[in-house]
């Protein structure tokens, strides 16, 4: 546990510092490396929390498309003199931060949360860690699972087994999104016929 | 590591995210400052599947994985807001020769 406490300080630290160059340093293009560090940081919280595939995902999507799509945006458009300024709502814009904060502090620590029973967490935590895998009864039984009701329990218990039952019509709303985004994307930065070149 | 600890974190990036997104004049460093809140909101919607009871855990112990499926919807979703958001952003350059967004006021009357 004490490892675990120690590398989610550093996680913390590396995510909040990255996100506070993302807003703070002038040059654009290492804020969007600083994004990236963000992004990391991210990842192995998620690791940390138990959602492998998430981690996995973050790192593929995140740094791996996203970042590079900001960076590529960032050459292409640069304004070497001018940087990242900041505009004329600096200060609102700062103190409607810190009172989200103060609320966001006071939920969290006011609330009663209803968090998981002990017993179950070794069998939550199965599930989370594996839920892109199938485990086998043998695994099951190392972990300390033996009942054959709770193997299948958590042998049944997938990411694409929601994905494509209770969340099938988020999914498919979801992807008709993307397809949607994507054309539109492709419409947008088409050269304009009436001009010749774009 | 406490739960708490997790959810003033993703509070902190919000916020910061959220100052960024205000605060700044280059419509990419916006982009950026958007996505750091993507990523606050999915550490929390994860912490929180990690560390509460969901109301049906008794009847489907896979109701402990919506939070991660959550997540999945919220980086498709911004997947298609970046590749929408760039679209946007070169279609501003060419129009303006600028990202600045005090030099995007062609649309105010």
């Amino acid at each position: 546990m004490l490892f675990q406490d120690i590398v989610f300080w550093l996680l913390s630290v590396m995510a909040v510092g990255g996100a506070l160059g993302v807003v703070m340093v002038p040059d654009l293009f290492r804020a969007a490396l600083l994004l990236i560090v963000v992004f990391i940081a991210v990842a192995g919280f998620f690791i940390l929390l138990s959602a492998e595939f998430l981690a996995v995902v973050q790192v593929l999507i995140y740094v791996g498309a996203i970042a590079i799509l900001i960076i590529f945006a960032v050459m292409l458009t640069r304004d070497v003199q001018r940087g990242n300024l900041p505009n004329r709502l600096q200060i609102p814009a700062a103190v409607f931060a810190a009172l989200l904060f103060s609320a966001l502090v006071a939920v969290a620590s006011d609330t009663q949360w209803k968090f998981l029973p002990d017993i179950e967490r070794d069998k939550v935590d199965l599930v989370q860690t594996h839920s892109v895998t199938t485990l086998t009864g043998d695994v099951l039984t190392g972990e300390g699972i033996t009942g054959a009701e709770d193997q299948a329990e958590v042998q049944e218990a997938a990411l694409a087994d929601l994905l494509i039952s209770d969340f099938v019509l988020p999914f498919e709303a979801v992807s008709v999104l993307l397809l949607a985004a994507l054309i539109g994307a492709l419409v947008l930065v088409r050269p304009d016929p009436r001009r010749g070149r774009g | 590591m406490s739960f708490e600890a997790f959810l003033i974190v993703a509070a902190i990036l919000f916020c910061i995210g959220l100052y960024g997104s205000l605060a700044r004049r280059n419509v990419l460093a916006v982009l950026m400052s958007i996505e750091l809140m993507f990523n606050a909101v999915n550490v929390t919607l994860v912490a929180m599947a990690k560390y509460l009871a969901p109301a049906a855990l008794q009847h489907d112990i896979s109701t402990v994985l919506t939070g991660q499926v959550f997540a999945i919807f919220i980086i498709t979703v911004a997947a298609a807001e970046i590749a929408l958001g760039l679209g946007i952003v070169f279609a501003m350059y060419r129009t303006n020769e600028s990202v600045d967004l005090s030099d995007a006021t062609s649309m105010q009357h």
